[in-house]
């Protein structure tokens, strides 16, 4: 299996050498970075050529590395079900970048688009209706971004006086706790009870 | 209408100015199997459009995940698709041990595929008679919910749970199964087909159900690759796709079973597939119970990523510390990126798992079969008429819980 991933990932750099930035296969899974200029033509490319026919998209989502300078990986994945194979792509970008819409070639891509954008705040160029699908209507803010508190910033409640639903900054009862497992001598970046005293001798 | 062209708009008719009709279809109607609203716009009866609009259920499955251990994210997957939730454990346990090379032992393994098979035949029982029920019938949902009583104790008598299970686990499952409960569940599946054939003489040739569901919301095979359609979708229209055949995971490579393949793509195919399906799983639950009386030992991989055994604890210190600092700390998984699918009852549920070599995922996307199915809504159900919709929305097989995540 590795290897017919081996010799199809030669062969996407031999063929489209411009799209393709780098390929692996690990974990028996064939990895492909392509450059996002060439990300339409590149799907297309892999849908119709007769060695690849990646017809079935599978899904599509954002990875967030903030401390990068391209900020979000767009992941692909694809399927063939006349080859048995699996594909994954990924496209970095930076964060005010726009990634070209595959809606064309796949119209599958519509709301997997639509959440990447809800989620992560993506804009895809060409994408005929690009709303939040999964959020709230009136959502602000996108919640798989790392910088985005898992609580979130509003909090929903029914008004028993006004007889509506009404929205309110969070208030948490409790700190939210999150808990770090880093050892303190691998650099846990906390100040350990106590060491406070240490400091102010 | 004359020509549609303008200038002719004075001289119509009361009848013929009416507008198309917009209509919102749920979020609480019963026949769209939960909080689904549909923006539907009628021309007379006839669907012209169809918007869905979803997430009424989302609940940021995703987002907790980032700050959870990997085996507290467990039972989350149990909560996406609660129709037959240890199929959904399965891809996660799958995609874990990818990336930390764990063997799962052979018992589990067993165990695994009878109860992804209990799942797959609790969905289908769940689907089948309430798509019957949404197009008319009251009896099915009645019979085939009796079944899926008995599986759900099946179920609790596993793992204590009778719906959010949590009982696979990375590296195997959580208990072994005492040899009552293997009688237990062979003797219902030997009771099993009486069942299947008492739901098929109500149905199959029931003439309303066949004018309801025949030649609605057909799906070809073009439709398939467009769409991202996977599972009884694709069976359903004359394609032999099954991962557990195509890229078989666990130990299904050593079952005998048939697909079964629809010929018209219909609703009504995708019902008789699913029947038929039902029968090949109970095939398979007997050929695992016949392999788990034979087959011993233990139902964990021991190791970094499970528990010790109890009486180790009890007598071994390391054992008393790696049980702790596992349900605290948690196991780290290394660096790295997977793919895992299974064939759920819904089709092909994914995980795909960014892990970055701590305890918590990176990044965990849930790929959800009923995701792919819903957004090609529009794309069916144009045309149809109105009454269609709620059996087309029955045999795509919807649940929100995986769809909003």
């Amino acid at each position: 299996m590795s290897e017919a991933l081996k010799e199809l990932g030669a062969l996407l750099e031999l063929k489209k050498s411009d799209a393709v930035l780098g390929w692996d296969v690990t974990y028996g899974e064939l990895n492909v970075d392509v450059a996002p200029s060439q990300l339409v033509a590149f799907v297309e490319f892999l849908k119709t050529d007769q060695s690849c026919q990646f017809s079935s998209l599978v899904d599509i989502t954002a990875v967030d590395y903030p401390g990068r300078a391209k900020r979000f990986d767009v992941v692909y994945h694809f399927l063939s079900m006349y080859q048995n194979h699996r594909i994954r792509l990924r496209v970095s970008i930076r964060e005010e970048e726009m990634v070209p819409s595959i809606i064309e070639v796949h119209p599958s891509a519509n709301w997997f688009e639509r959440e990447v954008f809800d989620m992560f705040g993506i804009l895809f160029s060409g994408h005929p209706d690009l709303r939040r699908i999964l959020t709230d209507y009136g959502f602000r803010g996108y919640p798989l971004r790392k910088d985005f508190p898992t609580t979130g910033y509003t909090e929903v409640r029914y008004d028993e006086a006004q007889k509506r639903v009404v929205y309110e900054p969070v208030k948490l009862v409790q700190e939210y706790r999150q808990f770090d497992f880093m050892s303190p001598w691998e650099g846990a970046e906390y100040i350990l009870p106590g060491d406070d005293k240490a400091a102010a001798k | 209408m004359m020509d549609g062209g303008k200038g002719f708009e004075d001289a119509q008719t009361g009848e013929q100015k009416i507008r198309n009709f917009n209509i919102n279809f749920g979020p609480q109607h019963p026949a769209a199997h939960g909080v689904l609203r549909l923006v539907l716009e009628l021309d007379g009866e006839i669907v012209e459009r169809c918007d869905p609009h979803i997430g009424l259920l989302h609940r940021g499955t995703e987002k907790l995940m980032e700050s959870r251990t990997y085996l507290q994210n467990l039972p989350y997957f149990d909560r996406l698709d609660y129709v037959a939730p240890m199929n959904q454990e399965h891809a996660w346990c799958l995609a874990i041990e990818r990336l930390t090379g764990t063997e799962v032992p052979r018992r589990a393994s067993l165990i695994r595929v009878l109860y992804s098979e209990i799942g797959r035949v609790l969905n289908h029982l769940l689907n089948v008679t309430t798509q019957a029920m949404d197009v008319g019938a009251l009896t099915p949902p009645l019979w085939g919910f009796e079944e899926r009583e008995k599986l759900m104790i099946f179920y609790e008598r596993a793992c204590g749970a009778r719906l959010h299970a949590a009982y696979f686990r990375p590296g195997g499952v959580h208990q072994d199964l005492p040899d009552a409960l293997l009688d237990d569940i062979e003797e219902w599946a030997n009771h099993f087909p009486n069942v299947l054939d008492d739901i098929d003489g109500l149905l199959t040739e029931n003439r309303i159900f066949k004018q309801r569901n025949v030649d609605i919301g057909v799906v070809t095979e073009e439709d398939i690759q467009k769409w991202g359609f996977s599972g009884v979708m694709v069976r359903g229209s004359g394609l032999a796709w099954d991962l557990r055949r195509a890229q078989p995971y666990e130990c299904y490579d050593e079952f005998e079973f048939q697909i079964p393949v629809g010929k018209n793509g219909d609703c009504f195919d995708r019902y008789l597939v699913r029947m038929e399906e039902m029968r090949q799983s109970t095939s398979i639950i007997k050929q695992a119970i016949a392999k788990l009386r034979v087959e011993g030992g233990d139902v964990l991989a021991r190791g970094k990523i499970t528990p010790p055994k109890r009486g180790d604890m009890k007598t071994n210190m390391e054992s008393l510390i790696h049980h702790f600092k596992l349900y605290t700390e948690g196991f780290h998984v290394p660096e790295g990126e997977v793919y895992a699918a299974v064939e759920a009852p819904k089709g092909e549920f994914g995980v795909y798992l960014k892990a970055d070599g701590s305890n918590k995922p990176y990044r965990a996307k849930l790929r959800a079969p009923g995701y792919l199915h819903l957004q090609a809504m529009d794309h069916i159900a144009s045309g149809h008429q109105l009454a269609d919709v709620a059996a087309i929305i029955g045999t795509m097989d919807v649940v929100f819980g995986e769809i909003d995540r």
